[in-house]
């Protein structure tokens, strides 16, 4: 449990950073809560010969609400999002998310940035920001982009950032007047990756019907999936027995699991299809107030 | 129970706060990580990623060439002292390390010493060996098939992979009870490979002083004396010599059986200190600890249980294979290399029974302890408590009901069970009944019925275990020859306070307080004033260590006998103080008053000073006594626990929804110290039953070998326990005392399983092997179309 020599950078602005990143690129990686990167490096599973740690640069961690959106800093911690009045208010399925993620102690460093750039398809809130639509925002030598979280996830383990780039924001798009959302996981015991994890957004009109709905699968395959024949399912529709039943097939059909320590292929499936209807249960229940 | 005791004494019966706790809470214990000696080296270790291979070379140079790496240690280096290989207490062999095969992954292949932890790390990685694979046998099904290689080839003359059979009981009688049974109910079950994972790894620092020829080591070990004792027998050739070893065990965190092994690590690390002359440290960390370090369980057992239509069990026969890896590292008293298996009748009151056991080699770690249970208590009680359900579901009728109509019953005690235990005392009706009582048994199937018909999954589970601990008598209990007896020594000050030591030594349990309270009862010294130490052989009488709950049931009663010791002595200085004869004399805890003259008395201080200052000519001075107490049989503690779950049909999970423990443990010394060794004990019995297993593929690579993967279950998963006790005190004990440590690790898992499997027995379902996963549970419920 004890990592290889490293050199290890702390940049205090982002210029600096991304300067560093330039020199070192491959053999370099970066540092927010640590929370995934640390324990590859002590079991030796990764063993960069830079870290750049970006906790001392000022300004990377707030919440706020401006343009429609809810901007969260790159490295604002889970704890932090935990807490946030904002966050429980007009976005539940995001602290829903934030709370079944590992243990108190790893939500206290873990940021949210880390968690979408590590590319690690067991982790949680991947499936969150499909759900919500949301996109982040990197910084590189040259300039800043937006980048659509729904090509954010590339492969396993490997995002849209080149790697002289640096995640700095994510941008969640406000959910409108009768939208609810939920994020359900389950898990062997708790503080586990998700056996299936299914964030459920929808948003209800005045008639009762169903005019945007977002799912994503946490862990079901080897990227984050946003089950999309699931939500067009949803569009138009009533939200009755039969539309959630159908959507939880389709979402399970979207799905493509491996068997291994939390289960066959085939009970994943099914935990797909049973977690998105039970979500999407919550979900309009929150819809609906 | 009214304590006999004041509050200020603070004797048997008071929930005194722990006084170990100020310094744990403070983050002030002293653990062996803690140690740091001047001039300190550290030791790593290379081991093995296969599970079975021929080590081709050890090329240990560009470890060597890393500055900061002094020594590389590989298996021809100990050879050349003829310490290479070392005896386990079950009389088996054991590499310390390898020459030419390793035997299961992450076995110790070479040691790396270092100036600092990081160095030897780097060094670890450096060191290149080069293997040879072969195919490893990872079951022992496996192993005994015909032709199968034969691990052992260091055994001259072995042709099989068998380390040995045994069998108990009458077979004779007990076959003709099955041949002419009205029923007989079969079932197969694995108690699966789990490990004990306190939360404080292995470890040591060996510090051999070249200038006096001592060697000192301080060490995780539930057992310090017979450590000493082990390592003068087996390292007299190089000069160590018992006088000249002193073990200190510092504090522990958590011990389970785990650390009564002497693993390799340790022999290494001492090697190391005596050919360099420095301290070395050696500290696993937990990926180690977990595949590397004795396994618990790993029996396969065959149970069959026989009885007559109206339910009365007539004989039990359970044939077992039981894994035991590369070597029988178990640590059992040497005459019972199945443990205590031979409880296996359990509660119930029946004419005769059988068990036989193979014991097989396979290319896993080597073990077999205890894990928080009397030897293989464990296994006995999960195939007994298992079948009696299984008996109740074949002649559909309630397991309540055919557990009172089994139960031996409170007049029968002292019993004599069919396989020659004499049981000491119980009543097995009272604690089922009082459990029933407080989960409001009737009700729950009432609910029961009605969610049956709604196509709802909820179980009833009940588990109503015998446990045998204190081992043990030294007629049949000995460990290495070693009979195993414990001890107390006990001073008292002139100023009336008191320093006892033990030969037992604590890793959680709470030992500095009932200790003291057992003193407090017997002498009327405040608990508060009886210093307790344990887990320095130079300065503790020699014990046996603790483990398989023997500490209350031998050290305790050493701590009333040396305590009785005193008391008498201060009864005749009492009597010269007073100016009476001793028959004059009354006694209430602290003090003795002449009879009929209440004001005529005299303090248990008052006689401690008089001890040093004013004792009576012709008496030796001073207040002390020691005791070495031989049991004259075990302790029986039982209990009856009853679960209540339910299933998941969406995902499969298991919800506990109640679970009620009942124990008996005899007279209670604290009886907050013992609600809490029932709640970590519940919790031990929840993970093998839900969580806990050790995983390994057709490779003999471990696949969880992690606690990512290793499912320790935590406070999120542990369901409220609702505790309460019936006492039936022990008639052999000074104290009336048990021992509880483990009873509610043996005693849950039965409860849960059967729960379970009653909530699934609409579907047909009559066994269901642990852990029971929610997969598992789906399968069940998708294949018979009933999963949502």
């Amino acid at each position: 449990m004890i990592p290889a020599p490293f050199d290890y950078h702390t940049p205090s602005s982002l210029d600096e950073a991304l300067s560093l990143l330039q020199e070192y690129g491959y053999e370099a990686k970066i540092l927010t809560g640590g929370q995934s990167l640390l324990p590859m490096m002590k079991l030796r599973l990764a063993e960069p010969e830079h870290i750049i740690d970006l906790n001392g640069i000022p300004g990377l961690a707030y919440i706020r609400e401006e343009d429609g959106h809810v901007k969260i800093g790159a490295l604002t911690r889970e704890a932090e999002m935990e807490e946030s009045a904002l966050i429980r208010a007009k976005l539940p399925i995001l602290h829903d998310t934030g709370k079944l993620i590992a243990d108190p102690q790893v939500r206290n460093l873990g940021t949210l940035g880390g968690n979408l750039a590590h590319g690690d398809p067991g982790n949680d809130h991947p499936a969150t920001m499909l759900a919500l639509g949301a996109r982040v925002v990197a910084i590189g030598p040259n300039g800043q982009r937006a980048i659509p979280v729904t090509e954010f996830f590339v492969d396993f383990y490997t995002t849209a950032l080149e790697p002289e780039e640096i995640l700095t924001e994510i941008q969640i798009p406000l959910p409108p007047p009768g939208s609810g959302g939920a994020y359900l996981k389950l898990e062997r015991k708790v503080g586990d990756y998700a056996t299936a994890g299914v964030a459920a957004q929808v948003t209800i009109d005045a008639t009762g019907r169903c005019t945007e709905a977002g799912i994503g699968l946490t862990n079901v395959s080897y990227v984050p999936v946003k089950a999309t024949d699931a939500e067009a399912r949803l569009r138009g529709s009533t939200l009755s027995e039969v539309d959630l039943n159908e959507a939880a097939g389709l979402a399970a059909a979207a799905s493509r699991p491996s068997s291994d320590l939390r289960g066959s292929e085939e009970y994943k499936r099914a935990m797909v299809r049973v977690l998105t209807k039970r979500a999407l249960q919550r979900a309009i229940a929150r819809a609906r107030g | 129970m009214q304590p006999r005791t004041s509050e200020k004494i603070c004797g048997m019966g008071h929930s005194m706060k722990r006084k170990e706790d100020a310094r744990f809470l403070q983050g002030k214990g002293n653990y062996v990580d803690d140690v740091k000696l001047p001039g300190m080296l550290y030791m790593d270790i290379v081991r093995s990623p296969f599970a079975y291979a021929k080590i081709k070379s050890i090329n240990t140079e560009a470890a060597l060439a890393i500055p900061g790496v002094l020594a590389v240690i590989t298996g021809e280096t100990l050879a050349q002292y003829n310490l290479h290989w070392m005896p386990t207490l079950m009389s088996d062999t054991q590499m310390v390390l390898p020459t030419d095969t390793v035997m299961y992954q992450s076995q110790e292949v070479a040691a790396v010493i270092a100036t600092s932890r990081y160095i030897a790390a780097d060094g670890v990685e450096a060191v290149e060996v080069e293997y040879e694979p072969m195919q490893a046998m990872v079951t022992p099904f496996q192993s005994m098939e015909p032709g199968a290689p034969v691990l052992r080839t260091d055994k001259e003359g072995k042709t099989d992979n068998l380390a040995w059979h045994w069998e108990h009981g009458d077979r004779e009688a007990t076959d003709k009870a099955f041949a002419s049974a009205d029923v007989v109910v079969r079932e197969k079950m694995h108690i699966p490979r789990i490990h004990v994972a306190s939360i404080e790894t292995c470890g040591c620092v060996a510090d051999f002083d070249p200038v006096e020829g001592k060697l000192t080591v301080y060490m995780t070990t539930q057992a310090p004396h017979a450590v000493r004792t082990v390592l003068a027998l087996v390292a007299g050739h190089v000069g160590l010599s018992e006088e000249k070893i002193r073990i200190i065990s510092p504090d522990i965190g958590g011990g389970f059986g785990g650390k009564v092994p002497v693993y390799p690590g340790y022999v290494v690390a001492i090697a190391a200190s005596v050919v360099i002359g420095k301290p070395v440290k050696w500290i696993e960390d937990r990926s180690e600890n977990l595949q590397a370090d004795s396994f618990a369980r790993d029996y396969h057992m065959d149970c069959e249980l026989a009885a007559t239509n109206e339910g009365k069990i007539q004989a039990l026969r359970i044939k077992t294979v039981a894994d035991y890896g590369y070597t029988d590292a178990a640590a059992n008293p040497s005459k019972f290399p199945a443990g205590l298996f031979s409880i296996c009748t359990g509660s119930y009151d029946m004419d005769t029974a059988f068990t036989e056991m193979d014991a097989v080699y396979t290319n896993k770690p080597p073990g077999g302890v205890a894990y928080r249970c009397s030897f293989r208590v464990t296994e006995a009680v999960h195939a007994i408590e298992r079948m009696v359900d299984v008996l109740a579901q074949k002649l559909q009728k309630d397991p309540a009901q055919l557990r009172f109509n089994n139960f031996i019953q409170p007049e029968q005690f002292p019993y004599q069970s069919p396989m020659g235990w004499e049981y000491d005392s119980g009543n097995y009706p009272a604690a089922l009944q009082k459990a029933m009582d407080i989960v409001g048994y009737e009700e729950l199937r009432r609910e029961q019925a009605e969610k049956r018909a709604r196509g709802e999954f909820m179980g009833i589970g009940i588990s109503s275990f015998t446990e045998i601990v204190g081992a043990g008598p030294s007629k049949h209990f000995d460990i290495l020859g070693i009979k195993m007896f414990d001890s107390c020594e006990l001073r008292i000050h002139p100023t009336g306070k008191a320093i006892a030591r033990f030969g037992t030594k604590s890793q959680g349990q709470g030992h500095e307080t009932t200790y003291a309270q057992i003193i407090a009862e017997e002498l009327g010294i405040p608990a508060l004033h009886v210093e307790v130490e344990e887990g320095d052989t130079d300065t503790a009488p020699y014990g046996l260590g603790t483990y398989a709950s023997r500490s209350t049931p031998t050290a305790g009663a050493a701590a009333a006998k040396a305590a009785r010791k005193v008391r008498n002595k201060a009864r005749k200085i009492a009597a010269y103080l007073l100016e009476v004869s001793e028959e004059d004399l009354e006694w209430e805890p602290g003090v003795f008053t002449v009879k009929g003259a209440p004001d005529k008395s005299t303090t248990i201080q008052d006689i401690a000073f008089a001890a040093y200052t004013n004792h009576p000519q012709g008496m030796e001075a001073g207040l002390e006594a020691v005791h070495y107490y031989d049991p004259p049989n075990l302790t029986f503690p039982f209990g009856s626990y009853i679960c209540v779950v339910d299933i998941d049909k969406g995902t499969g999970e298991i919800k506990i929804r109640r679970f009620v423990a009942v124990d008996d443990c005899g007279n209670i010394i604290n009886p907050m110290i013992v609600q809490g060794q029932v709640h970590g004990g519940l919790t031990q019995g929840l993970a093998p039953a839900m969580y806990e297993s050790l995983i390994y593929d057709e490779e003999g690579n471990i696949l969880n070998g992690t606690f990512m993967d290793y499912l320790l279950p935590t406070a999120v998963e542990t369901p409220n326990w609702e505790t309460a006790h019936t006492i039936t005190p022990s008639p052999h004990h000074p104290l009336g005392a048990k021992g509880v440590g483990e009873s509610a690790t043996v005693g849950a898992p039965p409860a849960i399983v059967n729960a379970v499997v009653d909530a699934l027995s609409p579907l047909g379902v009559t066994h269901l092997e642990i852990p029971m996963t929610p997969p598992q549970i789906w399968e069940i419920l998708n294949a018979h179309g009933v999963a949502e």
